[in-house]
């Protein structure tokens, strides 16, 4: 039996003028990798950002271990454990690798030495290029020190927003078999675009269109559900 | 070339006063984004609280803490009274600190009175010390190497603890920092308290080397300092401090050689930068795609 560790209920989310989300319902059950499917504007991103209070909702009840944190503010939800990987990775440029990830770091104790050098076993890449300036790192390289950075921290929840955007797919393939790596320690909602990956990491999602809930359900059922997919997602 | 190299130690001094104005106001824009017109504000009660405090002490170390003491107070106070309530709007904040400025000028006169100030150096900065045929004064050479020391710290501090990469970070991206847990509130209270001391301190050495204080100085010095943010690159303090040197030689030479256009070389200075380089000699870059 898995417990619900998130729960979204009627949220609706403005940025300026514009009704974002709309009534938005959700769930994430620990240990489980939960996708946030949908088309371009659909809401995924606001979704991911109202969670981490950086859009909070204006109405409805965002509640995390039982405690409702709808209007916290972003840096009192990321101490509560959640984890949060933008769309853009938020790099910070000119801070080297090795900057970037102390600066991610809520303790420097030891519990938080071992799991960095997990997570720089998972991306060798980032021991290499640790005193490189993030700004001068590839795309792949951004979004593994970005992943990284999140895990670094002991959180329970990971928001990671569209981490194949703009990847090489054999980049793709490393940054899955990362985060299949994670999911076994943490619990993971995915923001993604790019079917293959959502249906390897997947084990529920949810379908956003024009910032409503449209349709949720085991992955495996979407995987078989062709008319689905054509219709929300536009896979063919 | 004596006179050259007593020209430059003159400029390097005169530059290294305006970094510590420059140099907390470069901070506070870079990592909150707000434009401070009563900086100079700040500066100017450190240079009063600088010479009370030396007339009442007679221990210089003793005025230069109470200034600082006095940056510290009214930072807060600033923060807390006058920027809280308009983050993110650069008009109300250009009003606002004006205003606050000329409250803090007057402000001066209420608490010391109207009249200038006579500022005196403390005895053992008195001298000069002659070196061949160049003529070193020692209160410049202090300042010279206060300023450094405190280039020095400020960027230890940046580069090696863990606040001063959250600092760096704020700079690039407040949003992100947020996220991972970090109350940039608070931050920014500190930046702004410790960018106001460093004003304070400014102010409490450039009394003791002009020998006068007076209220109006805040406007004028907080003006050069602008001007060394836009040349050095908003949110640098190595872009102030080289700005800022560069505006102290530049006007030190100017005012020997062609005294009427002394303050023009510092305007032409900024259009240069502007012109060619708009973020300035040094860039603070953002994050990923911003």
């Amino acid at each position: 039996m898995t417990n619900t560790l998130l729960k979204l209920e009627q949220i609706n989310t403005y940025i300026d003028q514009f009704h974002i989300l709309q009534n938005v319902n959700f769930e994430v059950k620990s240990g489980e990798v939960t996708v946030l499917l949908g088309r371009n504007g659909a809401g995924k991103t606001t979704t991911l950002r109202s969670i981490m209070g950086l859009n909070s909702a204006l109405s409805g009840q965002i509640v995390y271990k039982d405690e409702d944190i709808t209007k916290l503010p972003a840096y009192k939800i990321a101490k509560k454990g959640i984890g949060y990987v933008p769309e853009d990775q938020g790099i910070f440029y000119d801070l080297t690798v090795g900057e970037n990830m102390r600066v991610g770091m809520r303790q420097e104790d030891e519990a938080t030495k071992d799991r960095m050098e997990w997570v720089l076993e998972l991306f060798p890449d980032l021991k290499k290029f640790w005193k490189k300036p993030g700004g001068q790192l590839s795309g792949g390289q951004k979004q593994m020190l970005s992943i990284a950075r999140s895990y670094v921290n002991d959180n329970d929840l990971l928001l990671i927003d569209e981490p194949s955007k703009g990847l090489a797919p054999v980049i793709v393939e490393k940054v899955i078999e990362s985060i299949e790596k994670m999911k076994e320690k943490t619990t993971v909602v995915l923001v993604e675009q790019n079917f293959y990956m959502a249906s390897r990491l997947g084990d529920s999602f949810f379908i956003l269109d024009d910032g409503m809930t449209v349709h949720q359900g085991d992955m495996k059922e979407l995987r078989e559900n062709e008319e689905l997919k054509r219709k929300y997602l536009g896979i063919a | 070339m004596d006179l050259f190299i007593n020209l430059a130690i003159n400029g390097i001094a005169t530059g290294m006063l305006i970094f510590l104005i420059a140099c907390g106001l470069t901070l506070i824009f870079g990592l909150m984004d707000v434009l401070n017109f009563a900086h100079g504000g700040i500066f100017a009660w450190g240079a009063f609280v600088g010479v009370w405090g030396y007339s009442v002490t007679q221990n210089f170390l003793i005025s230069i803490v109470l200034a600082v003491i006095a940056g510290l107070l009214i930072g807060l106070i600033t923060e807390y009274l006058i920027i809280r309530p308009v983050y993110g709007n650069h008009i109300q904040q250009i009003l606002i600190t004006l205003g606050f400025m000329l409250v803090l000028s007057e402000f001066i006169k209420v608490v010391f009175g109207p009249n200038i100030l006579a500022a005196q150096k403390p005895p053992f900065l008195q001298d000069y010390w002659l070196v061949g045929d160049v003529t070193i004064i020692k209160y410049r050479a202090f300042t010279i190497v206060v300023g450094f020391i405190i280039f020095v710290a400020i960027m230890a501090v940046l580069k090696y603890t863990k606040i001063g990469l959250i600092v760096r970070a704020g700079v690039m991206d407040k949003e992100m920092i947020q996220a991972l847990g970090v109350n940039i509130r608070l931050v920014f209270i500190g930046v702004f308290m410790v960018g106001s001391a460093l004003a304070a301190l400014g102010g409490a050495l450039f009394a003791p080397s002009s020998g006068v204080a007076y209220a109006e100085m805040g406007m004028e010095f907080g003006i050069f300092a602008f001007i060394v943010v836009i040349i050095g690159g908003m949110g640098s303090v190595p872009g102030s401090l080289i700005a800022a040197l560069l505006v102290g030689l530049s006007n030190v030479f100017m005012a020997y050689y062609v005294p009427s256009l002394a303050m023009a070389v510092t305007m032409i200075l900024m259009f240069l930068v502007l012109i060619f380089r708009p973020e300035g000699l040094f860039k603070v870059s953002g994050v990923s795609n911003k």
